[in-house]
């Protein structure tokens, strides 16, 4: 146990309870002397913690992966995440924000802000690599291309992720989400999702 | 109090705010409607998603909308769920194109063509903006608006060179919606407020659009009707008898339960 520095009350140690040790206990005045220095190790905390954040309908994709999370900002105790919606009428984006207070409030923050940033607008581009193997693993076929391209609405070869076979086709420009398309795989017959480039 | 040209000024800009909302609103809960009635399930999923895209840009410049109407205004705050549930036909400031009963799928898709062109060149021109949020909802949804050009161009196509019927009724379906192009590119008085460059002028975009749809009816062997009458005052509140019937339907809840949540 440890003394909150401001209001002498005992804090209980942190016991291997969460996933990420907790520097930050918002109910103890103690914070408000954290050393300027520690929170840039808040933040990096706070990254994290997000990487542990997944996509409702994709759920091997953390927010990370996907490339919406824009900043972390901590100013006044409060933790400000800025996410970039992904489509503008994506209704995973409120289920996103939601999850990503459960996560951080699990990790003793409690003072979090949500904030939309629209612009730039996001994109494919933003994936991380790692998410992309994480999407072909997961069956569904990765961007096949960056945006900057600009021929990246024309329909191109796009890898099956079962069989890796380059011979497939277009079924629907849409698919199980706004962001895929479906397509299907002329060798192994398989249909699969497609994360169309955006 | 504002001063009476700021309060002109910030009217306009509500006026645009609403004037797009208004069309993506109605053009998506349009197309909600196929929603379980589309002619295949690849297709029913690819128009509610199409839907969707429509009604979340909504959400934006509403949400925009009511930001704007909020500033400076201590009383009631308005909110989007006002501005989409609350105002009557009159208030509403959609293109008529919009609210045209979808018929079969071959008029769905020649709505969904001719209005995403025009929202594709539309929001081409917004990113520049002077207005930071027009702008950056404008480059959010041209994005998405990209593919339902796309979308809509092959099934033209389709549609257009496909088999005698399925052109019969595509050329049926071009020249019932002819009409109603008209007023997509007559400015009204909001979209004139343009010397701070906030709002584009719709006349400016009639050339790409044009040039645009002409290519896609070619290669659909098609073409457009000779010019014709056009209808207009979808931007000014004055519309068709169907969008009485739409709001009806789409603000049942909220006016006989007002403030419901789900």
């Amino acid at each position: 146990m440890q003394k909150c520095s401001s209001c002498k009350e005992l804090i209980p140690d942190w016991n291997g309870k969460y996933e990420i040790e907790p520097i930050l206990n918002m109910n103890h005045p103690f914070q408000n002397i954290i050393p300027k220095s520690s929170i840039k190790e808040t933040e990096a905390r706070v990254w994290k913690i997000l990487n542990k954040v997944t996509d409702p309908e994709i759920p091997v994709l953390s927010v990370i992966d996907l490339g919406i999370v824009r900043d972390v900002k901590i100013e006044n105790e409060i933790i400000e995440v800025i996410i970039t919606p992904t489509y503008s009428g994506c209704p995973a984006m409120d289920f996103i924000g939601m999850n990503i207070r459960e996560k951080l409030m699990e990790n003793n923050f409690d003072k979090i802000r949500i904030t939309h940033r629209l612009s730039p607008a996001w994109t494919t581009d933003w994936m991380t690599d790692e998410g992309k193997e994480k999407l072909k693993s997961y069956g569904i076929a990765p961007p096949a291309s960056k945006t900057f391209d600009n021929d990246y609405l024309k329909n191109l070869p796009v890898q099956c992720p079962h069989c890796t076979s380059m011979n497939t086709k277009l079924i629907s420009q849409f698919g199980s989400t706004s962001c895929k398309a479906l397509y299907q795989c002329e060798d192994c017959g398989e249909p699969f999702d497609y994360f169309k480039c955006h | 109090m504002h001063s009476e040209p700021t309060n002109t000024y910030k009217n306009y800009l509500v006026d645009y705010a609403l004037h797009l909302a208004d069309s993506s609103l109605i053009m998506g809960h349009r197309l909600s409607e196929w929603t379980g009635h589309g002619p295949m399930l690849e297709q029913d999923i690819a128009i509610t998603n199409i839907a969707l895209d429509l009604i979340g840009q909504a959400r934006n410049f509403y949400q925009y909308a009511s930001e704007i109407i909020n500033s400076g205004n201590t009383e009631k705050k308005v909110t989007e769920d006002d501005l989409a549930y609350l105002r009557d036909s009159f208030e509403y400031k959609n293109l008529l194109i919009t609210e045209l009963p979808n018929d079969d799928w071959a008029r769905t898709i020649g709505k969904i063509f001719f209005f995403s062109v025009m929202q594709f060149y539309v929001y081409q021109k917004l990113i520049h903006s002077s207005d930071q949020q027009f702008s950056a909802i404008a480059e959010k949804s041209s994005k998405e608006v990209t593919y339902h050009v796309k979308w809509s161009s092959d099934w033209m196509v389709r549609l257009g060179d496909g088999t005698e019927e399925s052109r019969k009724r595509m050329e049926t379906a071009i020249n019932y919606l002819w009409p109603y192009i008209g007023e997509m590119f007559i400015p009204s008085e909001f979209e004139l407020n343009d010397k701070n460059k906030v709002t584009i002028n719709p006349a400016d975009i009639k050339g790409d659009w044009l040039n645009k749809v002409n290519s896609v009816l070619a290669e659909a062997t098609l073409s457009l009707p000779a010019d014709t009458w056009m209808h207009s005052g979808g931007k000014n509140g004055i519309h068709t008898e169907h969008l009485g019937y739409i709001l009806a339907e789409m603000q049942f809840m909220q006016r006989a339960y007002p403030g419901l949540e789900w």
